[in-house]
């Protein structure tokens, strides 16, 4: 089993979520993180300007089996691009276990 | 004087009593919306301290040392507490236009409004401690003092005999700017927060964290400036109140206006703080003169403070004073121009008069300077004046309160 750390902009956030819905990945979570990296965001307050790196993004924490890695990666690519600089990046590691709390199934009842 | 028109006369007085309390909730607003979400609570906490100290206060001693009766024009005393004249609630007291307990209110809600002016000013790292003294003698002691020399009939409202002198409608110079002043010198003695200027010269910006909040504030302080400037009129006069009701406003959205074309051309960005704070200059820069302007003027004036909000906050940025609210550009500032404006502009217009104008703001000046800069100045020297580094860094809601000012808040995005 996989999991898959997807960074994205926080507007795709539903075109990624439609996309993995098409291909049945109905299972991942996601939280809301503050990240520096190449894009920076032009501001100004009172006269002073100052362009931060510290930019808002969401990650998504998906875990498939390991036959749906390569069409769920494709699926975020697809949907999270938009071609400028800050798109996000995507993770993947290796998860050696997973449980449904409900049912104590494990392995790959448990997860998409 | 008939008792109806009496009546609806301290009817009026007494609303607007009530609208300039509402002010406080304003200036809660505006101050926590242009600063960090960790100083909420501190920050709270300084503006009910600053309402219900101010009007107690102005019980013990503060109204009878601002309307001291006959006295020498400069430092009189008419005794602790409140007690009822012969004829207090009678038409007799005061021309018809209220009572002696709603003069007493009425009056008292603006002393704490130019204490707040200061906790806006020094937000963000000022013990807390401290800033209660200091409110305490300053509301409880200068301005009553400074009030009396005019509107207690002292050596300001008589500079140039029984008929001239100095003109203060509501209180550009008596108010906003015996605040700013204040504001100015604990701001210059307290030092900037940490983080806001960089060694090498650079002014950093620090984002206030509810905007929202602060433009809630800006309007309620709008609303509130109905009862500051329409209960300065002292009756329910129609003619008079309703026209002060629009000079009010007038130089409001001038002022607004003012502020954001003036930002937007140098910053070239839409700035809402810039906006709002010119929205405040305009009210400040009327309040001397609202029942002595006409329409058109009270927007050229509304205008000009606002050109005069935003330049002012760029200049106090450059000389390394950091105000997190632009307290002292909107109540200082403008609080100046207000005042000279008598002088230039509206019934009064006239060389004498910008004189006398002149010379209420310079002894205004030297002695709010002066008394605030020794209280401050002994204040930082025995009990200190600024929270610790640690303290500042994480939070005066952590340090000084042991709480939160959103223990349970979460962002719910979709």
């Amino acid at each position: 089993m996989k999991k898959i750390e997807a960074i994205i902009r926080k507007s795709k956030f539903d075109d990624v979520k439609d996309a993995l819905h098409e291909i049945e990945v109905n299972f991942f979570s996601y939280w809301d993180v503050t990240g520096v990296g190449n894009e920076k965001e032009g501001h100004v307050y009172r006269g002073i300007s100052y362009s931060t790196t510290d930019i808002q993004r969401r990650v998504l924490s998906i875990v498939v089996s390991d036959n749906f890695l390569d069409k769920t990666i494709e699926a975020v690519m697809k949907a999270a691009r938009t071609g400028n600089v800050g798109d996000g990046k995507i993770f993947v590691s290796e998860i050696s276990e997973a449980y449904r709390i409900r049912t104590g199934e494990d392995g790959h009842e448990g997860i998409n | 004087m008939d008792a109806g028109l009496f009546t609806a006369n301290n009817i009026w007085m007494m609303l607007s009593t009530a609208l300039v309390f509402f002010m406080h909730l304003g200036f809660s607003f505006l101050e926590i919306g242009l600063t960090r979400q960790k100083n909420t609570i501190n920050i709270l906490f300084k503006n009910i301290f600053i309402i219900t100290a101010g009007l107690l206060l102005y019980f013990i001693a503060g109204f009878n040392l601002m309307y001291p009766g006959e006295f020498n024009g400069f430092l009189g005393f008419s005794g602790f507490g409140l007690s009822l004249p012969d004829g207090g609630l009678t038409a007799a007291y005061a021309d018809g236009g209220y009572t002696y307990w709603t003069d007493f209110l009425f009056q008292g809600m603006f002393a704490a409004t130019a204490a707040t002016i200061v906790s806006g000013a020094v937000a963000e790292r000022i013990k807390l401690g401290s800033f209660m003294i200091f409110t305490i003698i300053y509301v409880g002691l200068i301005y009553p003092i400074v009030g009396s020399w005019q509107w207690g009939g002292g050596f300001l409202s008589t500079l140039g005999g029984d008929d001239a002198g100095f003109y203060d409608f509501a209180g550009s110079t008596l108010v906003h700017s015996v605040g700013g002043w204040a504001a100015l010198v604990a701001v210059y003695l307290l030092g900037a927060r940490i983080g806001k200027f960089g060694k090498d010269g650079t002014i950093k910006a620090i984002p206030g964290h509810n905007i929202p909040l602060a433009t809630a504030g800006v309007l309620i302080l709008w609303l509130g400036w109905f009862g500051f400037n329409g209960g300065s009129v002292l009756s329910a006069d129609p003619g008079t109140t309703s026209l002060v009701l629009v000079t009010t406003s007038l130089a409001a959205a001038a002022g607004g206006f003012g502020a954001f074309i003036l930002s937007t051309i140098l910053y070239k960005n839409f700035d809402l703080t810039m906006f709002l704070n010119g929205i405040l200059g305009g009210l400040v820069g009327i309040t001397a003169g609202a029942d002595l302007m006409s329409p058109m003027e009270s927007i050229v004036i509304g205008l000009i403070a606002g050109v005069i909000i935003v330049l002012a906050v760029s200049f106090i940025d450059r000389l390394r004073l950091d105000d997190p609210v632009g307290a002292i550009a909107v109540h200082l500032g403008t609080g100046i121009f207000g005042t000279l404006a008598v002088g230039m502009f509206g019934d009064l217009a006239g060389w004498d008069q910008f004189l006398y104008q002149l010379e209420g703001v310079v002894a205004v000046g030297i002695f709010c300077v002066a008394t605030s800069f020794i209280i401050l100045y002994i204040l930082k020297k025995t009990m200190g004046l600024r929270v610790s580094k640690e303290e500042e860094l994480e939070g005066l809601d952590l340090h000084e309160h042991g709480m939160n000012a959103y223990s349970d808040f979460r962002l719910n995005q979709h």
